[in-house]
Protein backbone atom coordinates (compact mmCIF):
# COMPACT_ATOMS: atom_id res chain seq x y z
CA UNK A 1 0.00 0.00 0.00
CA UNK A 2 1.47 3.18 -0.73
CA UNK A 3 1.86 5.99 1.75
CA UNK A 4 -0.99 8.35 1.36
CA UNK A 5 -0.19 10.65 4.12
CA UNK A 6 2.54 12.91 2.10
CA UNK A 7 -0.34 14.25 0.63
CA UNK A 8 -2.45 17.11 1.81
CA UNK A 9 -5.80 16.55 2.83
CA UNK A 10 -7.01 19.71 0.38
CA UNK A 11 -5.57 22.43 -1.53
CA UNK A 12 -6.08 25.86 -0.36
CA UNK A 13 -4.55 29.21 -0.12
CA UNK A 14 -5.35 32.01 -3.50
CA UNK A 15 -2.72 30.29 -5.89
CA UNK A 16 -4.08 26.61 -5.37
CA UNK A 17 -4.25 25.47 -8.71
CA UNK A 18 -7.28 24.25 -10.80
CA UNK A 19 -5.97 21.05 -11.47
CA UNK A 20 -2.76 19.36 -9.74
CA UNK A 21 -1.67 15.92 -10.29
CA UNK A 22 0.53 14.99 -7.81
CA UNK A 23 3.01 11.47 -8.35
CA UNK A 24 0.59 9.81 -10.43
CA UNK A 25 1.23 6.66 -11.80
CA UNK A 26 -1.26 4.55 -13.98
CA UNK A 27 -0.15 0.99 -15.07
CA UNK A 28 -1.91 -0.91 -17.89
CA UNK A 29 -1.26 -4.67 -16.76
CA UNK A 30 2.88 -4.37 -16.45
CA UNK A 31 2.63 -1.53 -18.71
CA UNK A 32 3.80 2.05 -16.99
CA UNK A 33 2.03 4.51 -19.16
CA UNK A 34 1.94 7.74 -16.79
CA UNK A 35 4.97 7.83 -14.30
CA UNK A 36 5.11 9.74 -11.35
CA UNK A 37 3.83 12.53 -12.79
CA UNK A 38 3.29 16.19 -11.55
CA UNK A 39 1.16 18.82 -13.12
CA UNK A 40 -0.10 21.67 -11.90
CA UNK A 41 -2.79 23.93 -14.13
CA UNK A 42 -3.63 27.37 -13.05
CA UNK A 43 -7.15 28.55 -12.86
CA UNK A 44 -8.38 29.85 -16.20
CA UNK A 45 -5.06 28.65 -17.64
CA UNK A 46 -4.84 26.93 -21.21
CA UNK A 47 -2.42 24.15 -21.10
CA UNK A 48 -1.55 22.35 -24.63
CA UNK A 49 -0.22 18.54 -24.29
CA UNK A 50 1.74 17.44 -27.02
CA UNK A 51 3.97 14.24 -28.24
CA UNK A 52 4.08 11.29 -29.84
CA UNK A 53 1.94 8.49 -30.42
CA UNK A 54 1.34 6.15 -26.98
CA UNK A 55 3.84 9.07 -24.96
CA UNK A 56 0.56 9.10 -22.47
CA UNK A 57 -1.47 12.57 -23.80
CA UNK A 58 -4.62 11.07 -23.62
CA UNK A 59 -4.30 9.16 -20.43
CA UNK A 60 -3.26 12.15 -18.44
CA UNK A 61 -7.13 13.15 -19.59
CA UNK A 62 -8.69 9.93 -19.17
CA UNK A 63 -6.96 10.07 -15.37
CA UNK A 64 -9.62 12.96 -14.33
CA UNK A 65 -12.29 11.50 -16.07
CA UNK A 66 -12.87 8.13 -16.48
CA UNK A 67 -9.76 5.87 -14.57
CA UNK A 68 -8.13 4.96 -11.80
CA UNK A 69 -5.09 5.97 -11.00
CA UNK A 70 -2.32 3.33 -9.32
CA UNK A 71 -0.23 6.18 -7.30
CA UNK A 72 -0.32 9.48 -6.57
CA UNK A 73 -2.78 11.99 -5.84
CA UNK A 74 -5.20 13.79 -8.21
CA UNK A 75 -7.06 17.20 -6.87
CA UNK A 76 -9.91 19.61 -8.75
CA UNK A 77 -10.59 23.27 -7.40
CA UNK A 78 -8.19 22.13 -4.16
CA UNK A 79 -10.35 19.02 -3.07
CA UNK A 80 -9.04 15.66 -3.86
CA UNK A 81 -10.26 13.57 -6.72
CA UNK A 82 -9.29 10.17 -6.59
CA UNK A 83 -9.58 10.08 -3.34
CA UNK A 84 -11.90 10.92 -0.69
CA UNK A 85 -10.81 12.46 2.91
CA UNK A 86 -12.53 9.10 5.92
CA UNK A 87 -11.22 10.14 9.25
CA UNK A 88 -9.10 12.43 8.46
CA UNK A 89 -7.14 10.59 5.81
CA UNK A 90 -7.50 10.33 2.41
CA UNK A 91 -8.95 6.73 1.09
CA UNK A 92 -9.34 5.72 -2.72
CA UNK A 93 -12.17 7.51 -4.10
CA UNK A 94 -15.53 5.34 -3.95
CA UNK A 95 -17.93 5.53 -7.51
CA UNK A 96 -20.34 7.67 -5.66
CA UNK A 97 -17.72 10.15 -4.81
CA UNK A 98 -15.73 10.13 -7.86
CA UNK A 99 -19.43 10.67 -9.76
CA UNK A 100 -19.54 14.28 -8.07
CA UNK A 101 -16.02 14.98 -7.83
CA UNK A 102 -15.73 14.87 -11.66
CA UNK A 103 -19.01 17.00 -12.08
CA UNK A 104 -16.83 20.11 -12.15
CA UNK A 105 -14.98 19.11 -15.19
CA UNK A 106 -16.31 18.45 -19.04
CA UNK A 107 -14.44 16.44 -21.63
CA UNK A 108 -14.53 16.38 -25.56
CA UNK A 109 -13.63 13.79 -27.52
CA UNK A 110 -11.90 12.85 -30.97
CA UNK A 111 -14.90 11.22 -32.50
CA UNK A 112 -17.53 13.68 -30.84
CA UNK A 113 -19.05 10.67 -28.79
CA UNK A 114 -22.74 12.37 -29.27
CA UNK A 115 -25.55 10.53 -28.97
CA UNK A 116 -26.94 9.65 -31.99
CA UNK A 117 -30.82 8.82 -30.64
CA UNK A 118 -31.17 12.22 -29.71
CA UNK A 119 -31.42 15.67 -31.30
CA UNK A 120 -28.45 18.41 -30.78
CA UNK A 121 -30.67 20.00 -28.23
CA UNK A 122 -31.39 16.63 -26.57
CA UNK A 123 -27.87 16.08 -26.15
CA UNK A 124 -27.16 19.28 -24.57
CA UNK A 125 -29.97 18.61 -22.39
CA UNK A 126 -29.62 15.75 -20.94
CA UNK A 127 -26.33 16.11 -18.57
CA UNK A 128 -28.36 19.00 -17.28
CA UNK A 129 -31.97 17.60 -16.72
CA UNK A 130 -30.16 14.05 -15.60
CA UNK A 131 -27.49 14.54 -13.40
CA UNK A 132 -27.43 18.74 -12.64
CA UNK A 133 -31.71 17.99 -11.83
CA UNK A 134 -32.86 21.52 -13.58
CA UNK A 135 -36.09 22.02 -14.96
CA UNK A 136 -36.36 20.79 -18.61
CA UNK A 137 -37.07 24.78 -18.79
CA UNK A 138 -33.96 25.83 -17.65
CA UNK A 139 -32.20 22.99 -18.97
CA UNK A 140 -33.24 24.03 -22.06
CA UNK A 141 -32.53 27.74 -22.30
CA UNK A 142 -29.14 27.21 -21.01
CA UNK A 143 -28.60 24.40 -23.64
CA UNK A 144 -29.92 26.66 -26.77
CA UNK A 145 -27.58 29.94 -25.71
CA UNK A 146 -25.04 27.94 -25.87
CA UNK A 147 -25.78 26.38 -29.71
CA UNK A 148 -26.29 29.86 -29.94
CA UNK A 149 -22.72 30.47 -28.87
CA UNK A 150 -20.84 27.47 -31.37
CA UNK A 151 -23.59 28.60 -34.36
CA UNK A 152 -25.56 26.39 -34.12
CA UNK A 153 -28.99 27.32 -33.03
CA UNK A 154 -30.96 26.61 -35.83
CA UNK A 155 -29.47 22.78 -36.24
CA UNK A 156 -30.94 22.08 -32.53
CA UNK A 157 -33.82 19.91 -33.86
CA UNK A 158 -31.31 17.90 -36.31
CA UNK A 159 -29.84 14.41 -35.12
CA UNK A 160 -25.85 14.03 -34.92
CA UNK A 161 -26.53 11.92 -38.50
CA UNK A 162 -27.52 14.63 -40.24
CA UNK A 163 -24.46 17.25 -39.09
CA UNK A 164 -21.15 17.27 -40.77
CA UNK A 165 -18.23 16.83 -38.54
CA UNK A 166 -17.57 20.56 -37.44
CA UNK A 167 -21.31 20.39 -36.16
CA UNK A 168 -21.70 17.60 -34.25
CA UNK A 169 -17.85 18.85 -32.38
CA UNK A 170 -19.28 22.36 -31.67
CA UNK A 171 -22.38 20.39 -30.52
CA UNK A 172 -20.50 18.35 -28.12
CA UNK A 173 -18.24 21.47 -26.84
CA UNK A 174 -21.94 22.68 -26.20
CA UNK A 175 -22.80 19.51 -24.04
CA UNK A 176 -19.96 19.73 -22.28
CA UNK A 177 -20.63 23.40 -21.80
CA UNK A 178 -24.45 23.07 -20.63
CA UNK A 179 -22.68 20.87 -17.29
CA UNK A 180 -21.37 24.48 -16.55
CA UNK A 181 -17.77 22.84 -16.18
CA UNK A 182 -14.88 24.27 -14.17
CA UNK A 183 -12.39 22.60 -16.43
CA UNK A 184 -12.77 21.68 -20.24
CA UNK A 185 -10.76 18.42 -21.40
CA UNK A 186 -9.96 18.66 -25.38
CA UNK A 187 -8.43 15.51 -26.80
CA UNK A 188 -7.49 15.86 -30.11
CA UNK A 189 -10.82 17.20 -30.85
CA UNK A 190 -10.18 18.53 -34.85
CA UNK A 191 -8.06 15.26 -35.69
CA UNK A 192 -10.72 13.68 -37.06
CA UNK A 193 -12.08 16.63 -38.92
CA UNK A 194 -11.89 17.51 -42.79
CA UNK A 195 -9.35 20.51 -43.02
CA UNK A 196 -12.08 22.74 -44.60
CA UNK A 197 -14.11 22.91 -41.04
CA UNK A 198 -11.30 22.49 -38.52
CA UNK A 199 -11.24 26.24 -38.56
CA UNK A 200 -14.48 26.23 -37.22
CA UNK A 201 -14.06 24.55 -33.94
CA UNK A 202 -10.64 26.07 -33.33
CA UNK A 203 -12.52 29.39 -33.26
CA UNK A 204 -14.99 27.73 -30.85
CA UNK A 205 -12.31 26.78 -28.71
CA UNK A 206 -10.62 30.56 -29.01
CA UNK A 207 -13.83 31.94 -27.34
CA UNK A 208 -13.56 29.96 -24.69
CA UNK A 209 -10.43 30.69 -23.59
CA UNK A 210 -10.51 34.85 -24.31
CA UNK A 211 -13.99 35.36 -23.15
CA UNK A 212 -14.84 32.14 -20.67
CA UNK A 213 -11.63 32.13 -19.32
CA UNK A 214 -11.96 28.76 -18.53
CA UNK A 215 -9.41 25.87 -17.49
CA UNK A 216 -8.72 24.29 -20.53
CA UNK A 217 -5.89 21.03 -20.80
CA UNK A 218 -5.60 20.31 -24.54
CA UNK A 219 -4.14 17.13 -26.48
CA UNK A 220 -3.54 18.50 -30.00
CA UNK A 221 -1.39 17.52 -33.11
CA UNK A 222 -1.97 20.96 -33.96
CA UNK A 223 1.12 23.11 -33.82
CA UNK A 224 0.37 26.30 -34.85
CA UNK A 225 -3.27 26.07 -32.99
CA UNK A 226 -1.25 25.44 -29.84
CA UNK A 227 1.60 27.91 -30.00
CA UNK A 228 -1.32 30.45 -30.72
CA UNK A 229 -3.49 30.18 -28.14
CA UNK A 230 -1.80 28.17 -25.03
CA UNK A 231 -0.54 29.96 -22.05
CA UNK A 232 1.59 26.76 -21.65
CA UNK A 233 2.43 23.66 -23.80
CA UNK A 234 3.77 20.31 -22.07
CA UNK A 235 5.90 17.96 -24.16
CA UNK A 236 4.87 14.29 -23.15
CA UNK A 237 7.53 11.54 -23.85
CA UNK A 238 7.06 7.96 -22.44
CA UNK A 239 4.59 8.75 -20.24
CA UNK A 240 6.37 11.97 -18.44
CA UNK A 241 7.03 16.05 -19.21
CA UNK A 242 9.70 16.22 -20.75
CA UNK A 243 9.50 20.11 -21.28
CA UNK A 244 7.27 22.41 -20.81
CA UNK A 245 7.17 25.68 -21.22
CA UNK A 246 4.93 29.19 -22.67
CA UNK A 247 4.64 27.97 -26.32
CA UNK A 248 7.03 30.84 -28.00
CA UNK A 249 9.60 29.06 -26.05
CA UNK A 250 8.84 25.68 -26.45
CA UNK A 251 8.00 25.66 -30.15
CA UNK A 252 11.20 28.75 -30.55
CA UNK A 253 13.85 27.59 -28.53
CA UNK A 254 13.27 23.67 -27.20
CA UNK A 255 15.71 23.25 -24.66
CA UNK A 256 15.48 19.42 -24.85
CA UNK A 257 16.81 16.92 -27.63
CA UNK A 258 13.60 14.62 -27.71
CA UNK A 259 11.24 17.84 -28.06
CA UNK A 260 13.91 19.14 -30.89
CA UNK A 261 13.01 15.53 -32.62
CA UNK A 262 9.46 15.29 -32.62
CA UNK A 263 8.71 19.21 -33.46
CA UNK A 264 11.13 18.57 -36.70
CA UNK A 265 9.20 15.06 -37.16
CA UNK A 266 6.47 16.80 -36.89
CA UNK A 267 7.17 20.13 -39.47
CA UNK A 268 8.42 17.93 -42.10
CA UNK A 269 5.28 15.70 -41.72
CA UNK A 270 3.43 19.10 -42.28
CA UNK B 1 -55.56 -38.97 -53.39
CA UNK B 2 -55.55 -37.88 -50.01
CA UNK B 3 -58.11 -38.72 -48.15
CA UNK B 4 -59.58 -35.37 -46.78
CA UNK B 5 -62.89 -34.63 -45.49
CA UNK B 6 -63.88 -31.11 -45.72
CA UNK B 7 -66.99 -31.44 -43.34
CA UNK B 8 -64.40 -32.98 -40.18
CA UNK B 9 -62.20 -30.05 -41.47
CA UNK B 10 -64.65 -27.50 -40.32
CA UNK B 11 -66.14 -29.41 -37.53
CA UNK B 12 -62.87 -29.76 -35.93
CA UNK B 13 -61.88 -25.75 -36.13
CA UNK B 14 -63.05 -24.39 -33.36
CA UNK B 15 -61.74 -26.32 -31.22
CA UNK B 16 -58.37 -26.15 -33.10
CA UNK B 17 -59.18 -21.89 -32.80
CA UNK B 18 -59.43 -22.08 -28.89
CA UNK B 19 -56.34 -24.02 -28.56
CA UNK B 20 -54.68 -21.39 -30.83
CA UNK B 21 -55.54 -19.24 -28.07
CA UNK B 22 -53.65 -21.30 -25.70
CA UNK B 23 -50.82 -21.15 -27.96
CA UNK B 24 -50.78 -17.74 -28.58
CA UNK B 25 -50.64 -17.20 -24.14
CA UNK B 26 -48.49 -19.70 -24.05
CA UNK B 27 -46.10 -18.04 -26.42
CA UNK B 28 -46.52 -14.63 -25.20
CA UNK B 29 -46.20 -15.45 -21.61
CA UNK B 30 -43.11 -17.25 -22.04
CA UNK B 31 -41.98 -14.65 -24.45
CA UNK B 32 -42.62 -12.11 -21.68
CA UNK B 33 -40.90 -14.09 -19.12
CA UNK B 34 -37.73 -14.07 -21.60
CA UNK B 35 -37.23 -10.54 -22.74
CA UNK B 36 -37.16 -9.99 -19.07
CA UNK B 37 -35.53 -12.85 -17.35
CA UNK B 38 -32.99 -11.78 -20.73
CA UNK B 39 -32.06 -8.64 -19.75
CA UNK B 40 -31.46 -9.39 -16.31
CA UNK B 41 -29.22 -12.36 -17.29
CA UNK B 42 -27.77 -9.90 -19.72
CA UNK B 43 -26.89 -7.34 -17.44
CA UNK B 44 -25.82 -9.97 -15.22
CA UNK B 45 -22.82 -10.32 -17.30
CA UNK B 46 -21.96 -6.90 -17.09
CA UNK B 47 -21.59 -6.71 -13.25
CA UNK B 48 -18.20 -6.32 -11.69
CA UNK B 49 -19.53 -8.98 -9.68
CA UNK B 50 -17.04 -11.81 -10.90
CA UNK B 51 -18.22 -14.72 -9.04
CA UNK B 52 -22.03 -13.63 -10.50
CA UNK B 53 -20.94 -12.94 -14.18
CA UNK B 54 -19.36 -16.65 -14.01
CA UNK B 55 -22.43 -18.11 -12.40
CA UNK B 56 -24.86 -16.02 -14.77
CA UNK B 57 -22.51 -17.31 -17.66
CA UNK B 58 -22.32 -20.32 -16.84
CA UNK B 59 -26.06 -21.42 -16.31
CA UNK B 60 -26.53 -19.59 -19.86
CA UNK B 61 -24.04 -22.10 -21.70
CA UNK B 62 -26.10 -24.61 -19.71
CA UNK B 63 -30.02 -23.61 -20.88
CA UNK B 64 -28.26 -23.27 -24.16
CA UNK B 65 -26.81 -26.54 -24.66
CA UNK B 66 -29.66 -29.18 -23.53
CA UNK B 67 -33.11 -29.68 -25.46
CA UNK B 68 -35.97 -27.60 -24.43
CA UNK B 69 -38.35 -30.97 -23.80
CA UNK B 70 -35.99 -32.38 -21.07
CA UNK B 71 -36.16 -28.66 -18.91
CA UNK B 72 -39.82 -28.63 -19.66
CA UNK B 73 -39.62 -32.25 -18.01
CA UNK B 74 -37.09 -31.16 -15.55
CA UNK B 75 -39.36 -28.31 -14.39
CA UNK B 76 -42.58 -30.45 -14.53
CA UNK B 77 -41.74 -33.75 -12.93
CA UNK B 78 -38.47 -32.94 -10.66
CA UNK B 79 -39.47 -29.84 -9.13
CA UNK B 80 -42.46 -31.39 -6.85
CA UNK B 81 -39.64 -33.56 -5.16
CA UNK B 82 -38.34 -30.46 -4.10
CA UNK B 83 -41.85 -29.96 -2.45
CA UNK B 84 -42.33 -27.15 -5.42
CA UNK B 85 -46.37 -28.40 -6.93
CA UNK B 86 -46.53 -26.67 -10.39
CA UNK B 87 -49.19 -26.58 -12.90
CA UNK B 88 -48.51 -28.18 -16.29
CA UNK B 89 -48.98 -23.92 -17.35
CA UNK B 90 -47.14 -22.59 -15.04
CA UNK B 91 -44.40 -25.10 -15.50
CA UNK B 92 -44.81 -25.04 -18.80
CA UNK B 93 -43.97 -20.87 -18.87
CA UNK B 94 -41.38 -21.17 -16.39
CA UNK B 95 -39.44 -23.84 -19.05
CA UNK B 96 -40.07 -22.09 -22.30
CA UNK B 97 -39.27 -18.45 -20.72
CA UNK B 98 -36.01 -19.57 -18.52
CA UNK B 99 -34.66 -21.23 -22.16
CA UNK B 100 -35.18 -18.57 -24.04
CA UNK B 101 -34.37 -15.91 -21.36
CA UNK B 102 -30.82 -17.80 -21.89
CA UNK B 103 -30.97 -17.41 -25.84
CA UNK B 104 -32.27 -13.20 -25.42
CA UNK B 105 -29.80 -12.66 -22.90
CA UNK B 106 -27.13 -13.88 -25.77
CA UNK B 107 -29.00 -11.22 -28.28
CA UNK B 108 -28.89 -8.30 -25.75
CA UNK B 109 -25.44 -9.03 -25.16
CA UNK B 110 -24.74 -8.38 -28.58
CA UNK B 111 -26.53 -5.65 -28.71
CA UNK B 112 -25.22 -3.52 -25.96
CA UNK B 113 -21.65 -4.47 -27.05
CA UNK B 114 -22.35 -3.26 -30.72
CA UNK B 115 -22.67 0.55 -28.62
CA UNK B 116 -18.94 1.78 -29.77
CA UNK B 117 -17.08 2.76 -26.01
CA UNK B 118 -17.42 6.34 -26.98
CA UNK B 119 -20.83 6.04 -25.62
CA UNK B 120 -19.90 5.24 -22.13
CA UNK B 121 -17.18 7.84 -22.09
CA UNK B 122 -19.66 10.26 -23.52
CA UNK B 123 -21.80 9.28 -20.27
CA UNK B 124 -18.96 9.26 -17.92
CA UNK B 125 -18.23 12.48 -19.03
CA UNK B 126 -21.45 14.24 -18.08
CA UNK B 127 -21.06 12.33 -14.70
CA UNK B 128 -24.63 10.26 -15.64
CA UNK B 129 -25.62 7.38 -13.20
CA UNK B 130 -25.00 3.62 -14.55
CA UNK B 131 -28.59 3.42 -14.88
CA UNK B 132 -29.08 6.90 -16.92
CA UNK B 133 -26.49 5.33 -18.94
CA UNK B 134 -28.24 2.21 -19.40
CA UNK B 135 -31.67 3.74 -19.85
CA UNK B 136 -30.97 6.74 -21.66
CA UNK B 137 -28.11 6.02 -23.72
CA UNK B 138 -27.07 2.18 -23.93
CA UNK B 139 -30.31 0.48 -24.42
CA UNK B 140 -32.09 3.04 -27.24
CA UNK B 141 -28.57 1.87 -29.23
CA UNK B 142 -28.73 -1.87 -28.56
CA UNK B 143 -32.41 -2.03 -29.13
CA UNK B 144 -32.25 -2.02 -32.83
CA UNK B 145 -29.29 -4.36 -33.80
CA UNK B 146 -31.10 -7.03 -31.00
CA UNK B 147 -34.78 -6.40 -32.51
CA UNK B 148 -34.15 -8.77 -35.37
CA UNK B 149 -32.96 -11.32 -32.61
CA UNK B 150 -35.33 -11.24 -30.43
CA UNK B 151 -38.27 -11.20 -33.51
CA UNK B 152 -36.60 -15.04 -34.80
CA UNK B 153 -36.94 -15.77 -31.29
CA UNK B 154 -40.29 -14.62 -31.13
CA UNK B 155 -41.35 -16.75 -33.80
CA UNK B 156 -39.04 -19.54 -31.95
CA UNK B 157 -40.97 -19.56 -29.44
CA UNK B 158 -44.06 -19.88 -30.91
CA UNK B 159 -42.93 -22.91 -32.82
CA UNK B 160 -41.31 -24.56 -30.17
CA UNK B 161 -45.01 -24.29 -27.93
CA UNK B 162 -45.90 -27.98 -29.13
CA UNK B 163 -43.58 -29.07 -26.94
CA UNK B 164 -45.49 -28.06 -24.05
CA UNK B 165 -48.29 -31.17 -24.97
CA UNK B 166 -45.65 -33.42 -23.48
CA UNK B 167 -46.79 -32.22 -20.18
CA UNK B 168 -50.85 -31.84 -20.93
CA UNK B 169 -50.87 -28.06 -21.42
CA UNK B 170 -53.50 -28.09 -23.91
CA UNK B 171 -52.17 -26.28 -26.82
CA UNK B 172 -52.79 -26.60 -30.77
CA UNK B 173 -50.61 -29.76 -30.74
CA UNK B 174 -52.26 -31.27 -28.23
CA UNK B 175 -55.55 -30.66 -29.56
CA UNK B 176 -54.60 -32.06 -32.61
CA UNK B 177 -53.39 -35.40 -31.37
CA UNK B 178 -56.74 -35.39 -29.08
CA UNK B 179 -59.12 -35.19 -32.39
CA UNK B 180 -56.76 -37.81 -34.22
CA UNK B 181 -57.23 -40.23 -31.55
CA UNK B 182 -61.22 -39.97 -30.43
CA UNK B 183 -61.94 -39.60 -34.35
CA UNK B 184 -59.12 -42.04 -35.64
CA UNK B 185 -58.25 -39.33 -38.21
CA UNK B 186 -55.01 -37.32 -38.47
CA UNK B 187 -54.54 -35.66 -41.64
CA UNK B 188 -57.18 -33.08 -41.24
CA UNK B 189 -55.99 -32.36 -37.62
CA UNK B 190 -52.52 -32.12 -38.21
CA UNK B 191 -52.67 -30.30 -41.33
CA UNK B 192 -54.40 -27.74 -40.09
CA UNK B 193 -52.53 -27.10 -37.45
CA UNK B 194 -49.39 -26.59 -39.98
CA UNK B 195 -51.69 -24.10 -41.92
CA UNK B 196 -52.25 -22.22 -38.93
CA UNK B 197 -48.60 -21.85 -37.69
CA UNK B 198 -47.62 -21.24 -41.45
CA UNK B 199 -50.50 -17.89 -41.12
CA UNK B 200 -49.15 -16.75 -37.60
CA UNK B 201 -45.42 -17.24 -38.23
CA UNK B 202 -45.01 -15.67 -42.02
CA UNK B 203 -46.67 -12.41 -40.74
CA UNK B 204 -44.86 -11.92 -37.62
CA UNK B 205 -41.59 -12.26 -39.61
CA UNK B 206 -43.06 -9.49 -41.71
CA UNK B 207 -44.66 -7.33 -39.05
CA UNK B 208 -41.55 -7.60 -36.84
CA UNK B 209 -39.09 -6.17 -39.65
CA UNK B 210 -41.55 -3.66 -40.32
CA UNK B 211 -41.59 -2.84 -36.71
CA UNK B 212 -37.61 -2.42 -36.34
CA UNK B 213 -37.30 -0.44 -39.13
CA UNK B 214 -40.27 2.06 -37.38
CA UNK B 215 -38.02 1.87 -33.75
CA UNK B 216 -34.62 2.83 -35.57
CA UNK B 217 -37.30 5.72 -37.40
CA UNK B 218 -38.11 6.88 -33.95
CA UNK B 219 -35.09 7.04 -32.40
CA UNK B 220 -33.29 8.76 -35.47
CA UNK B 221 -30.85 6.20 -36.33
CA UNK B 222 -31.39 6.17 -39.72
N1 LIG C 1 -7.14 0.66 -21.83
C1 LIG C 1 -5.83 0.42 -22.07
N2 LIG C 1 -5.30 -0.79 -21.85
C2 LIG C 1 -4.00 -1.04 -22.09
N3 LIG C 1 -3.13 -0.14 -22.56
C3 LIG C 1 -3.59 1.10 -22.80
C4 LIG C 1 -4.96 1.45 -22.57
N4 LIG C 1 -5.13 2.74 -22.91
C5 LIG C 1 -3.93 3.18 -23.31
N5 LIG C 1 -2.99 2.21 -23.26
C6 LIG C 1 -1.57 2.34 -23.60
O1 LIG C 1 -1.07 3.45 -22.92
C7 LIG C 1 -0.11 4.14 -23.72
C8 LIG C 1 -0.48 5.61 -23.78
O2 LIG C 1 -1.71 5.74 -24.45
P1 LIG C 1 -2.36 7.14 -24.77
O3 LIG C 1 -3.67 6.85 -25.40
O4 LIG C 1 -2.37 7.98 -23.55
O5 LIG C 1 -1.38 7.74 -25.84
P2 LIG C 1 -1.48 9.10 -26.63
O6 LIG C 1 -0.30 9.91 -26.23
O7 LIG C 1 -2.82 9.71 -26.44
O8 LIG C 1 -1.30 8.63 -28.13
P3 LIG C 1 -2.05 9.11 -29.48
O9 LIG C 1 -1.34 10.33 -29.96
O10 LIG C 1 -1.85 7.97 -30.41
O11 LIG C 1 -3.49 9.34 -29.15
C9 LIG C 1 -0.09 3.45 -25.05
O12 LIG C 1 1.05 2.61 -25.08
C10 LIG C 1 -1.36 2.66 -25.07
O13 LIG C 1 -1.18 1.49 -25.82
MG1 LIG D 1 -4.53 10.02 -27.68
Amino acid sequence: MEDLSQFPLELDGADRPMVSFRKVTKRYGSLTVLDNLDLDVAEGEMVSIIGPSGSGKTTVLRMLMLERIQGGVIYVDGQPLTHEVRDGALVPASERYLRRAREPIGMCFQHFNLFPHMTALQNCMEGPVQVLGLSRQEARARSEELLDMVGLIDKKDQHPSRLSGGQQQRVAIARALAMRPKVMLLDEVTSALDPEVIGEVTEVIRKLVREHRLTIMMVTHQMGFAADISDRVCFFYGGRIEEQGPPSELFGNPQKDRTRQFLSAVKSAD
Amino acid sequence: MFDWKWDFAFEILPRLGWATLNTLMAAGGGYAIAIVLGLVLALAQRTPLRLLTFVVREFVEFIRSTPLVLQIFFVFYVAPQFGIRLSPWTSGMIAIGLHYAAYLSEVYRGGIESVPKGQWEACRSLSMSTRDTYVRVIIPQALPPALAGMGNYLVGIFKDTPMLSVIGVAELMHAANAIGSEHYRFLEPYTLVGLIFLAISLPSAALIRVFETWVRKKLGLS
